[in-house]
């Protein structure tokens, strides 16, 4: 059995980690790819587009339904949806409760077990919640799982510092394992110079923009419809981008011990590209109504 | 009072007026419900409407019938040569495993954490790690480390490989001191599956990356592989038989000597153990044997997978036939006859359980512990005419009931049997006020069962014979032998005198009961 290539897709929420993480699994079933989706995110939506569902019921919440993880079957947990996509979610709890770090850790531990990646794989994908903010989140890139990274990313200036930290947080795992980030998905909103900014932004942290993902009202089309966008217009503009990206995921060597920025280098950047203002010391710590004296004065 | 002179414990010094008077005035200020409530509610928590209620009850455990994954991983690591079982995670926990152990095996444990606190969770643990790692090398000077977790290191998903290797990177300990680990935590399974995992960590530490040149049966040996095993007498026993039919093994974990050092003044505080050669060397053997096969899916794995072992499948050597098909299996695969000194053995075993079938026969016993202690107990129960009753597991998975409830219908003792896993010694306390047994086979937790039922009157009294882990409350019961025919006649005794005891007691009566208090039984 060839080695299942593991990816986990990192970035910030709402950056479209979900929507392009199912889009670019659908190109890559397209090709005739066998592929896995581990959701890692208590919200569950990494797989509705796959499965045409609302919302695909996670491990977490079955193992608290029977009493315990033990009782599941792989079955119950794993659905098949467009491409021969195999799903999961790991689910988890409400916001402000319990611990959702944990429920990542039980279901890669139940999938493990399970033998659910014993089943002849090409790929899989982890779809990882906003940011690494705890252990748990981590767990997809612990050693023998995912060795590929990638950062879902756009111009906008949160959305790159969300970047940034996420290769802070793979250098604490490279150092140590086998895990290498593979690139920069850059998901377009249509901000400044933006396939350039990101473009710069990989060399800087030695990888990759492995692929500029325009912005196209037919994703949004798909989506009210719960489908990628290859399976809603295989034709279209749009499925064609998904597909070059798939392709080149396929064909990626590019696997680096990221160098990340350091918050000074981060802000020249910005500047350079005009999204971050010199800063001004001399109106730090001033009140209008200082700022209004001086001005008559 | 107490008296200088004579210092008295407090049973029976609080049995003096004083002491009495107090209670009493403590009973008005904590304004304690009436002695006639009190009753009342003990005598409805013997009823089967309360049973009902009890066996309703989803999310609250009373009373566990079994410990948590690292009290097994510790075990696991303290039968490994010259090894510090280390724990990543809180201090108290590891101070519960130390205490757990001292009370049962009375002995000193060594076994250390890296004591996580409040910063250590929000930060993760990978700090103590490092300096816990160092400062046990400098301080206990171990040959081996082996890491397993309690919950708060699980929570908040502490990596220990990433950790280790680090600490090795960082120039904490030398890049080639074994340190394997497992993943333990506590809110997953029981203190058997640690056992499993902390081994199943330590084989793949030293045997992964190291299968070249490798065969099954090259070294002529057979691994053993007890689990979670809290007798000594049967780490003996098993050595004993296998010398006898002149087979050479391999125990990977061998606890034996660490938990009965002698005190001639010397403090060991290792002793003993298996060596890392003999696990480096393991993936030679003929076979590995799972002694508690229950207990051990991650080691069975590993040993099929890795070392492409048949893992020959057994059950416990428990009572005549589980020691049967122990030994017939040892001889099959090391084509060596089981000698007459064994079957001798087993003759004896075969003439005491004649001579004492006639006061077993048809007494029924409730019993708890772990999986294959169950089994291993409940087919011993049958060879001998004795029916199991009430048969629960705490840690027991559904495939285990299935397994047993089936070996128990198969005989006719067996009929009466009911089998409950995932259930606590409350649930049992009901079960056994519904149905009385005869006796009840337990650890020492099982007192607390035979005190409520015989506060409901002698007629519903449950004695307890303590077998399993832990043995708290007697001393010295951890160096009995519950395996091999020499096990089983040790339970045999333990058996038939509860019986005869029980009788004595009942017959004692004089003038009323005694014609049958009778010398010879």
């Amino acid at each position: 059995m060839a080695m299942i290539r593991q990816c986990a897709i990192y970035g910030k929420g709402g950056i479209g980690k979900s929507t392009t993480t199912q889009n670019l699994v659908a190109g890559l079933a397209a090709e005739g790819k066998k592929v896995m989706i581990v959701g890692c995110d208590p919200k569950a939506d990494s797989t509705r587009l796959i499965l045409h569902a609302k919302a695909q019921s996670t491990i977490m919440q079955m193992a608290a339904d029977a009493g315990t993880v033990e009782d599941l079957e792989l079955e119950d947990v794993l659905k098949v949806g467009y491409g021969g996509i195999r799903c999961v979610e790991s689910g988890g709890p409400e916001p402000g409760v319990g611990c959702a770090g944990r429920g990542v850790i039980t279901a890669i531990n139940f999938l493990e077990e399970e033998g659910a990646y014993e089943e002849d794989l090409d790929f899989v994908f982890y779809d990882v919640l906003g940011d690494v903010v705890c252990g748990g989140f981590a767990m997809p890139i612990r050693e023998n799982k995912a060795q590929e990274i990638y950062i879902v990313v756009s111009g906008e200036m949160m959305a790159m510092y969300a970047a940034n930290n996420i290769a802070k947080g793979i250098c604490k795992y490279a150092t140590s394992g086998k895990v290498r980030l593979a690139g920069l998905i850059c998901n377009s909103r249509k901000t400044d110079r933006e396939a350039e900014l990101i473009e710069a932004l990989a060399a800087k942290m030695g990888t990759q923009m492995i692929h500029f993902v325009p912005r196209d009202n037919v994703v949004q089309r798909a989506e009210i419809r719960r489908m990628t966008v290859i399976e809603y217009d295989p034709t279209c503009k749009q499925a064609d981008e998904y597909r070059d990206l798939a392709r080149k995921i396929v064909e990626n060597k590019k696997l680096v011990i990221p160098k990340p920025l350091t918050m000074d280098e981060l802000e020249d950047l910005l500047m350079e590209f005009g999204i971050l203002d010199e800063e001004d010391e001399s109106i730090v710590g001033k009140t209008a109504a200082a700022e209004a004296t001086l001005a008559t004065a | 009072m107490q008296n200088a002179d004579a210092i008295n414990p407090g049973y029976p010094l609080f049995t003096g007026e004083d002491y009495q008077a107090t209670f009493a005035r403590k009973r008005v200020f904590e304004e304690a419900p009436a002695e006639e409530k009190l009753e009342q509610v003990f005598q409805w928590t013997t009823t089967e409407e309360y049973k009902q209620l009890n066996f309703q009850r989803e999310a609250l455990t009373i009373n566990p019938a079994k410990a948590c994954q690292p009290l097994g991983a510790v075990l696991c690591a303290l039968g490994f040569y010259k090894t510090l079982p280390y724990v990543h995670g809180s201090q108290g926990c590891v101070a519960y495993f130390r205490t757990y152990f001292n009370r049962h095996f009375r002995e000193p444990i060594a076994a250390v954490s890296d004591s996580m606190t409040e910063d250590a969770a929000v930060f993760g643990g990978q700090k103590n790690m490092f300096e816990g790692l160092e400062n046990s090398l400098k301080l206990y000077q171990p040959d081996m480390m082996a890491v397993s977790t309690t919950c708060m290191a699980e929570v908040i998903g502490d990596d220990l490989n990433a950790f280790i290797a680090n600490a090795k990177k960082d120039g904490r300990v030398p890049m080639d001191f074994p340190i394997p680990f497992a993943h333990t935590p506590s809110f997953v399974g029981s203190h058997v599956t640690g056992w499993d995992n902390m081994l199943e960590g330590i084989l793949r530490y030293f045997t992964l990356n190291d299968m070249e040149g490798k065969a099954p049966g090259s070294n002529g040996k057979l691994n053993i592989v007890t689990g979670f095993e809290s007798y000594l007498g049967n780490f003996r026993v098993i050595k004993r038989m296998l010398k006898e039919m002149g087979v050479e093994y391999t125990f990977l974990s061998d606890p034996e000597e660490v938990l009965d050092t002698p005190a001639d003044g010397e403090f060991r505080m290792y002793a003993g153990g298996t060596r890392i050669e003999d696990v480096q060397d393991a993936p030679n053997a003929i076979d590995t044997l799972l002694l508690q096969p229950w207990q051990l899916p991650k080691t069975k794995k590993y040993a099929q997978e890795t070392w492409n072992h048949k893992v020959s499948a057994i059950s416990i050597p428990m009572g005549l036939g589980g020691t049967d098909e122990f030994l017939m299996m040892v001889s099959e695969l090391t084509g060596k006859p089981i000698p007459d000194s064994l079957t001798q053995e087993r003759g004896r075993l075969v003439d005491m359980m004649t001579d004492s079938h006639s006061w077993l026969h048809g007494k029924r016993f409730s019993l708890f512990g772990d999986p294959d202690f169950v089994t291993g107990m409940c087919q011993f129960l049958l060879e001998l005419g004795a029916e199991p009753l009430h048969v629960l597991c705490h840690n027991g998975s559904k495939r285990w009931a299935k397994d047993i409830t089936r070996l128990l219908k198969d005989s006719p003792y067996g009929q009466s049997a009911e089998v409950h896993v995932g259930k606590d010694l409350w649930h049992l306390r009901s079960l056994v006020f519904a149905d009385k047994p005869d006796f009840l086979i337990g650890n020492s937790y099982g007192k607390f069962i035979q005190r409520d039922t015989l506060h409901k009157g002698k007629a519903f009294e449950v004695p307890l014979i303590r077998f399993g882990f832990p043995l708290f409350d007697r001393h010295h019961l951890h160096r009995d032998t519950t395996l091999g025919y020499e096990g089983a006649m040790h339970i045999l005794k333990a058996l038939v005198n509860a019986v005869m005891e029980r009788l004595d007691e009942e017959t004692m009566k004089m003038g009323e009961t005694d014609y049958a208090f009778d010398l010879i039984r």
